[in-house]
């Protein structure tokens, strides 16, 4: 992959916690402006990695993380980074919808605020709502709460308030895995719609869902000793169609064992 | 294993397409056999049999996209259902060609025949060798066996050439000539695509095992 072209880049990665190994060495390029899935059987790792390219991990006591994650080639986990500076940067949007306990505008006008943001914050807000396909449907009550909109409209709301303070990426951790079939399929429109402008990674158990969404696709699995890694990296095309790898193919054609 | 009654379903469905390949090939020898003997009575009965293949054809159309639907296969299995649509449609086709060389001999009637069939019924034999050989492929998931099939279209190709040269001198020889020359003309030409067709079905037995979509023997005609 040419340089100007990958947006994250991932060296050697080993996560821990504890003495536990939850991933193992792990090495790959996610590109910009596409959308990355991350699929794998539960406990792999899939979401302990994500949440290794803005440093999440570093609030669950005891996790300690080894080789390099690369944002525009400089290694977040060095030790001068402002780990609150790289998840502006790099936003995320979790498995159940959290809103904030706040109207719909504070709840995107959140993080710009606390960015100290001098521009005009009315369009802001709207600009957000906008690019998260909410706006026509909260316009006349952004001053409701929050928590008054469906499962779905919470979503787009948390994926709003993530565009606001105008990430260059967006971890989504299964976020439509809370959702109805409608629901899910907004979301889905919606991450393609964002992928011009925002580069994506996505954790998914659901592989059609991965099929959909992502251009590129990840495969990881646990080892015998428990620990996460890569098996196979490629062309989501390629992946659900001819994967390379025999564990792949019998992970998504559902023989796996 | 944790997809047995997907399984189960592919197996089935692989079953009937094999029984589809069966049906085809004998219309194919009745059909020929028929034109041999001046026998209409029986190229009548290919020509109704033929709606079996159309009938079979269909059901496992439906049955394909009723397993596409409620399974949502991916990867090998993606391929082998996407596989067996296809290979249905070249043996419902090949089945059609069967149903024309019984049409063609109904219209030739009574006629005395113009000449011994020789190179006609090779041609159907090496057809067939191939319908037979690429379905041996399928089952066995053999690409060396499918691209074998294929190779062999050459030589139906060739016994086509040696058939149309020998029926235009006889054209040239006497006009009278001409209408039973054509119609042998045409079921030479049915026989060479269904070679052709036997050809996409080795084909697809070489997507379903590798991924790869490629022409492995592009045909003279």
């Amino acid at each position: 992959m040419e340089q100007q072209n990958v947006v994250l880049e991932v060296r050697d990665l080993r996560v821990f916690y504890g003495s536990f190994n939850a991933l193992r060495d792990i090495s790959m390029e996610i590109p910009r402006y596409q959308v990355t899935a991350l699929i794998g059987p539960s406990g792999c790792g899939k979401s302990t990695f994500l949440r290794c390219f803005n440093r999440m991990n570093d609030l669950i006591a005891g996790s300690s993380v080894q080789g390099q994650v690369l944002y525009r080639g400089n290694d977040i986990y060095a030790p001068t980074v402002d780990a609150t500076r790289i998840r502006s940067e790099i936003g995320m949007v979790f498995q159940k919808p959290n809103p904030f306990p706040k109207t719909i505008y504070e709840n995107v006008a959140f993080g710009l605020k606390i960015n100290g943001y001098q521009g005009n914050m009315g369009e802001a807000v709207e600009r957000s709502l906008r690019r998260a396909a909410l706006w026509d449907e909260v316009k006349d009550r952004l001053n409701k709460s929050a928590f008054q909109l469906s499962g779905g409209q919470q979503q787009r709301l948390c994926i709003a308030r993530a565009l606001a303070v105008e990430p260059e990426v967006i971890l989504m951790d299964e976020p439509a895995s809370a959702l109805d079939p409608i629901a899910t399929l907004a979301i889905e429109e919606l991450i393609r719609e964002l992928c011009v402008e925002v580069s994506i990674v996505i954790v998914t158990h659901n592989m059609q869902q991965a099929a959909r969404v992502s251009d590129q696709t990840a495969f990881l699995m646990m080892g015998g000793d428990r620990a996460g890694y890569l098996v196979e990296y490629g062309d989501t095309k390629e992946m659900f169609t001819n994967p390379r790898n025999e564990r792949t193919e019998a992970y998504i054609t559902g023989r796996f064992s | 294993m944790a997809r047995a009654s997907f399984d189960i379903h592919l197996h089935h469905l692989l079953d009937e397409l094999m029984q589809l390949g069966g049906m085809v090939e004998k219309a194919i020898a009745t059909s020929l056999q028929a034109l041999k003997d001046r026998d209409l009575k029986t190229s009548e009965r290919v020509i109704k049999e033929d709606d079996f293949i159309d009938q079979k054809r269909w059901e496992m159309e439906e049955r394909c996209l009723e397993l596409m639907a409620t399974q949502q296969p991916m990867a090998v299995d993606l391929r082998v259902l996407v596989t067996i649509l296809h290979i249905s449609v070249e043996l419902e086709r090949m089945g059609d060609y069967a149903e024309g060389i019984g049409k063609i001999s109904l219209l030739m009637g009574d006629e005395p025949p113009l000449k011994p069939l020789v190179d006609i019924p090779l041609m159907a034999e090496k057809a067939s060798d191939m319908l037979k050989g690429s379905l041996d492929a399928l089952v066995r998931r053999d690409t060396t066996e499918a691209l074998a099939v294929c190779n062999k279209d050459d030589e139906v190709d060739e016994l086509y050439d040696v058939v149309y040269r020998d029926l235009i001198e006889l054209m040239i020889q006497d006009p009278a000539n001409v209408q039973r020359a054509t119609y042998l003309l045409w079921v030479a030409h049915d026989l060479e695509r269904i070679a052709d067709r036997a050809t996409n079905i080795a084909e697809r037995v070489v997507f379903m095992v590798t991924g790869k979509l490629t022409e492995l023997n592009v045909s003279k005609y």
